[in-house]
């Protein structure tokens, strides 16, 4: 068996999964009550439901979600202001595919695309460039949504586009970072956590040493987690024994990916590309130096400083919990909504529409239960 | 959004700082600008076009081993 297909072998899953059993049980009698688990990644969302596992545990420990899926983040005020620049005269819109579907307070990209905006998906900003210099006649304005994974790639494509003297590219940065995001949620009273499961992804880039203040500040156990199903049951199978051991460090579970410090380049072009900016994310409101903006040297690459569309003030949806959601206050069958007004053909809020969004994953892999648990 | 994929590196461009990968028996071109020079037979973690880092199989080994380890503690008391 190829070493990488050993990290998706069931018996070992199963032998693991009867570990955390065990440790639970204790972790909960410990407590009294079951331990409370947040991922922040939406990749980990989906990783959690297709398995099942949150069935698989029901009642032994709880497992939350929380604001990991960079689409589900993005406020109203950017999404009306993605639609905006496609209305814009001579504007194509370049994204990637998660974000088209996303309803902002009044339509969506893909309601203004049968309006006859020109909305394209790209697989990578590069792509997007490409495009840009096939079609000098179009200004193409890329949709820089993502986290600290995502940014570099989308600095590149700026580097690319000033390299290739292409003049018709802009991005809109709603890039952010989770650093930020995690010290609000654990600053939230009303948060009652036990531990972090933790992006692998970002961490490849911020490292894991990013994340030693939710050890140092807040006393907090968390584990950087892979994306196989058996990477995530070894999380939490390290979360529960800081949790019986009644300590608090940041463990590396990704060191296949994941290194002390992250990825130096990458954190340099960040560095070089962007400046830290107050943002607002849905659920939370603005948190400080989350946001990646345009450092003044890329402002002609900026499409919000070149075009400043016009936006009204964003009308917020009755009814959609997504906002508390994303902060780990309920889980998506607690909304209303869920699977009767909000569907993936119908979503009333980003979190149904990503793939990444928790209720679009509930609603995929994890529905019988919900409609159950209802009745 | 951060997903991304492991894919093995079947052909080195130094030049301009790309490579081509095979994910699941597919081929594509892909930047390695993030992750400096790379080797053919290496495993590269894949991003919007972009090598995000290198995977290291030797620690991926290591995880392997502990959970053997791990596995092989009997808990008193265990279901499975
Ligand atoms: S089910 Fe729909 S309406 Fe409810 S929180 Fe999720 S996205 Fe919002």
């Amino acid at each position: 068996m190829h070493i990488l297909d050993r990290f998706r072998d069931a018996e070992t899953g199963r032998a693991l999964l009867g570990r955390v059993f065990v440790l639970a049980e204790r972790a909960r009698e410990k407590l009294g009550r079951p331990p409370v688990f947040m991922e922040v990644c939406g990749t980990h969302t989906v990783a959690i439901s297709r398995a099942g596992l949150r069935s698989l545990l029901d009642g032994k420990l709880e497992l939350r979600s929380g604001p990991g899926c960079p689409v589900c983040v993005t406020d109203y005020g950017d999404i009306d202001t993605m639609v905006a620049f496609g209305r814009l005269p001579g504007v194509t819109v370049g994204t990637f595919g998660d974000m088209v579907r996303v309803p902002g307070s009044t339509t969506s990209l893909e309601e203004e695309k049968a309006r006859g905006a020109d909305v394209r998906v790209f697989y990578s900003p590069a792509d997007a460039v490409q495009w840009a210099e096939a079609n000098p006649g179009r200004q193409m304005v890329f949709l820089g949504v993502g986290f600290e994974t995502t940014a570099p790639a989308i600095a590149l494509s700026v580097a690319q586009a000033q390299a290739q003297g292409v003049k018709n590219y802009s991005v809109f940065s709603a890039n952010k970072v989770v650093p930020p995001a995690l010290h609000a949620l654990l600053a939230d009273p009303e948060l009652r956590l036990d531990g972090f499961i933790l992006p692998g992804h970002v961490s490849a880039i911020i490292g894991r040493r990013a994340y030693d203040f939710i050890a140092d500040q807040y006393g907090l156990p968390s584990v950087i987690s892979g994306f196989e199903t058996l990477d995530i049951l070894d999380a939490l199978y390290h979360l529960l024994q800081q949790v019986l051991a009644g300590e608090a460090r940041v463990v590396n579970g990704y060191t296949r990916v994941v290194r002390e410090e992250g990825n130096p380049r990458a954190q340099a072009l960040l560095k070089q590309f962007f400046d830290p900016t107050d943002v607002s994310w849905r659920g939370f409101g603005v948190i400080p130096d989350s946001g990646l903006q345009w450092k003044p040297e890329y402002r002609a690459f900026d499409a919000a400083a070149r075009f400043a569309p016009e936006v009204a003030e964003p009308r917020i949806p009755q009814g959609c919990r997504c906002g508390d959601l994303l902060k780990g206050k309920l889980t998506p069958r607690e909304c209303k909504l869920f699977a009767t007004a909000c569907t993936p053909t119908h979503p009333v809020g980003p979190c149904m529409v990503s793939s990444e969004g928790a209720c679009a994953a509930f609603y995929q892999y994890e529905r019988r239960g919900a409609v159950g648990a209802r009745e | 959004m951060c997903l991304g994929i492991p894919g093995l590196v079947v052909e080195v461009k130094p030049e301009s700082d790309r490579a081509v990968i095979e994910i699941f028996g597919v081929q594509r071109e892909i930047s390695t600008f993030l992750v400096g020079e790379v080797q053919t037979g290496e495993y590269l973690i894949v991003h919007t076009g972009y090598a995000i880092e290198k995977l290291d199989v030797e620690e991926a080994k290591i995880r392997l081993k502990l959970w053997e380890e791990i596995l092989k503690d009997a808990y008193p008391g265990q279901v499975s």
